[in-house]
């Protein structure tokens, strides 16, 4: 009996330890499910804010526009209908903002009252007119033909050369700014801390002192502890301003200050790694090359190296993905400009710092809710790529 | 001759970029150290902010932080364990294992902000938590399970394989053997564990932001299900946001060194731990 209570408790035991070992593998898919569930539906939405409605003059041709040029005529960029493909006619828009220039508030009426036959009246008799309401103010029946606007499509999302999701009457949404941002950031990063951190790594296993070593080791480490936004108020102090003065630009809010505060905080990452891996390399090789009468430097250039470069690649890639996944030390230095970056000296803006800038004053569920967190499905699948890479380096290290 | 000449300038290039690396980064802490310790005083720990975050203290930002940590550590770090014994102890080298590495290795690298977006998916809108120390103690405790469980495993894989044999032979159960033999002598690495993700939860912001952290709450949380301010999200709010930028920098300065005082703190201990307990095995 005492036999089959014990049986019976280990067997317990076993199924609550292999549930806890369960718990990560469903944290990483129920991430993945709920990143689409919420950001999937974008591409079911219309870049047009909930209940606002685009009409134009009957005899306009123009019955179709894409979102850009929606944005484009309502910037006032695009004047006139020839550009979109109708007649010469100027466009004359009514909207909120231009009513004025249109109507006195007497000719409105209380509360607007008046506004939706005013509508009708200025479809009916001005040739290029563009009006754009919300539901509410709008007549009953239009006497003018409502604009088709497309869905949201994948490669116009990824294609879109401006992130504008607040802008009236449709959100601009395109993330190609934001995905170079990132890439610009983090390559710097790794331009900057990949010759310092191999460098430092090689001086740390094999030109230093052990004693040296066992003291600088620990600073390193303790250095990858420390949070990221006191890197990124560090780099708001120190690095923003310095940037600014050295180049003489007009913010010091830039690419170049994101890069070098990455850099900063993924060198402990690089130089471990990379520093493990060199040592890892058997004593064997190196007194081989040593008989041969290499020098110290000429066996880590032609044995060590070669030896534990799948290692050192490994801490390289981790050290880019923990740089392009990096968000509050970026969001404080790198200017946040939804623009496409042209230069390092130049604001830019990254996925997560949109993502964390952004997702706080978005209302649930909207466009720009849904646009977000599609953002966060680029940035996981960035992450996964990077992740099975490292595993795949890694692995063809063991097959050796 | 050559090769010599070659050697020292390559070494001596390595050198003076080891040093230079090691020499910004003590900056940075000096610089923090430096600035920090002008604004803190006893005042500045135990009082609430006043006037627009420029004056009085951060308690309610060093409580809440120590709420978050403490709650997550409560849900993540049994999970964890468990899960390392059943890594270590349980689980043959197979494809289920390796499959498991691979989710955990996963999740340790999803970016912060990731686990931001699915805490507020998840716990704050779908299970209606709101905003609260539990929706954030929950997604920080995800984010650190992958570090207890793999320092969990790497402490097992340290206890002699003989002792297990020994128990074994004295006729005890695997069960037994992993409560009563394995377990205790792996536990001070396993606490390295703790302590260093313990340091790691208390300087995350992203998952933070859209969970739980307040912009200006000056009280103290009182359940799980309210909100509260935390060091890391305080500082940023200093930092970028505040009413008075200037008027607020000394508050900053002390915000930014209690922060990296408490996280030096549990990294630290959690090396000191690891030298000490490292030191006992050797004499076994």
């Amino acid at each position: 009996m005492n036999k089959v209570v014990r049986k019976y408790i280990e067997n317990s035991v076993v199924s609550v330890l292999f549930t806890s070992s369960l718990v990560t593998t469903i944290t990483v898919i129920f991430i993945t499910f709920f990143l689409f569930y919420e950001g999937m539906g974008l591409f079911r939405e219309k870049p047009l804010e909930a209940d606002f409605i685009i009409a134009v003059n009957k005899s306009n041709t123009v019955k179709k526009l894409d979102n850009q040029q929606i944005g484009a005529v309502f910037n006032q960029d695009i004047t006139n209908w020839k550009e979109l493909g109708g007649d010469s006619l100027p466009i004359e828009i009514l909207s909120l903002y231009t009513i004025e220039n249109y109507y006195s508030e007497e000719d409105l009426g209380e509360d607007f009252s008046l506004l939706p036959q005013k509508i009708n009246e200025f479809l009916e008799q001005t040739p290029g007119a563009i009006v754009c309401f919300t539901k509410a103010f709008m007549p009953e029946k239009i006497h003018g033909d409502e604009i088709h606007i497309d869905n949201i499509e994948l490669l116009q999302f990824l294609k879109g050369k401006s992130w504008l999701p607040t802008s009236q009457p449709v959100a601009q949404l395109g993330i190609l700014p934001l995905i170079l941002g990132t890439l610009w950031v983090s390559l710097g990063a790794i331009l900057i801390a990949l010759p310092l951190g191999v460098a430092s790594a090689i001086y740390m296993a094999e030109v230093a002192k052990p004693k040296l070593r066992n003291l600088l080791k620990p600073v390193i480490e303790l250095l990858s502890g420390i949070p990221s936004v006191v890197y990124g108020f560090f780099g708001l102090i120190i690095i923003v301003p310095f940037i600014q003065q050295l180049f003489n630009v007009p913010v010091g809010e830039t690419a170049l200050a994101g890069s070098i505060v990455l850099a900063i905080m993924a060198l402990p990452t690089i130089i471990t790694i990379s520093e493990d891996a060199i040592r890892t390399t058997p004593l064997a090789l190196r007194e081989a090359s040593l008989a041969l009468g290499a020098t110290r430097w000429q066996t880590v250039l032609r044995v060590v190296i070669p030896y534990s470069k799948s290692g050192i690649s490994a801490g390289i890639i981790l050290g880019i993905g923990r740089a392009i996944g990096e968000t509050m030390a970026v969001l404080m230095v790198t200017g946040n400009a939804g623009t496409m970056p042209t230069s390092f000296l130049q604001p830019v803006r990254t996925i997560p710092a949109t993502i964390a800038a952004e997702l706080g004053e978005v209302p649930m569920g909207g466009v720009h809710y849904k646009a977000l967190f599609m953002l966060g499905i680029i940035l996981f699948l960035i992450n996964m790529i990077i992740n099975i890479s490292v595993e795949y380096i890694k692995k063809g290290r063991v097959g050796r | 001759m050559n090769k010599k000449v070659s050697e020292a300038i390559a070494f001596g290039i390595f050198r003076v970029l080891s040093f230079l690396l090691v020499g910004v980064l003590a900056l940075i802490l000096l610089f923090i150290i430096v600035r920090g310790v002008e604004a803190i005083s006893w005042d500045f720990l135990t009082k609430m902010p006043s006037d627009g975050m420029t004056s009085g203290g951060i308690l309610p930002a060093i409580v809440g932080t120590l709420c978050l940590m403490f709650g997550s550590i409560v849900f993540a770090f049994p999970i964890g364990v468990l899960s390392g014994i059943y890594l270590n102890e349980y689980l043959k080298e197979s494809k289920l294992k390796r499959f498991l590495r691979l989710m955990t290795n996963n999740l340790a690298g999803i970016p912060s902000i990731v686990f931001g977006l699915f805490g507020m998916a998840l716990f704050v809108n779908k299970l209606n938590f709101g905003d609260s120390i539990l929706a954030g103690s929950l997604t920080l405790g995800l984010m650190v399970l992958p570090v207890i469980i793999r320092t969990t495993e790497e402490a097992l894989k340290m206890v002699p394989n003989s002792l297990r044999v020994a128990s074994y032979a004295l006729g005890a159960t695997r069960l037994q053997t992993v409560f009563r033999i394995v377990l205790p002598i792996g536990m001070p690495n396993v606490l390295t564990g703790l302590i260093l993700s313990m340091g790691r939860v208390s300087g995350e912001t992203a998952p933070i932001l859209f969970t739980v952290a307040a912009y200006f709450l000056p009280k103290l949380p009182t359940s799980i299900f309210d909100q509260t301010m935390a060091l890391p999200y305080h500082l940023y709010v200093l930092v970028t946001s505040g009413t008075n930028i200037e008027a607020s920098r000394p508050m900053a300065y002390g915000t930014a060194l209690v922060l990296v005082i408490m996280v030096l703190i549990f990294n630290l201990s959690a090396n000191l731990l690891r030298r000490k307990f490292s030191k006992k095995v050797k004499l076994k």
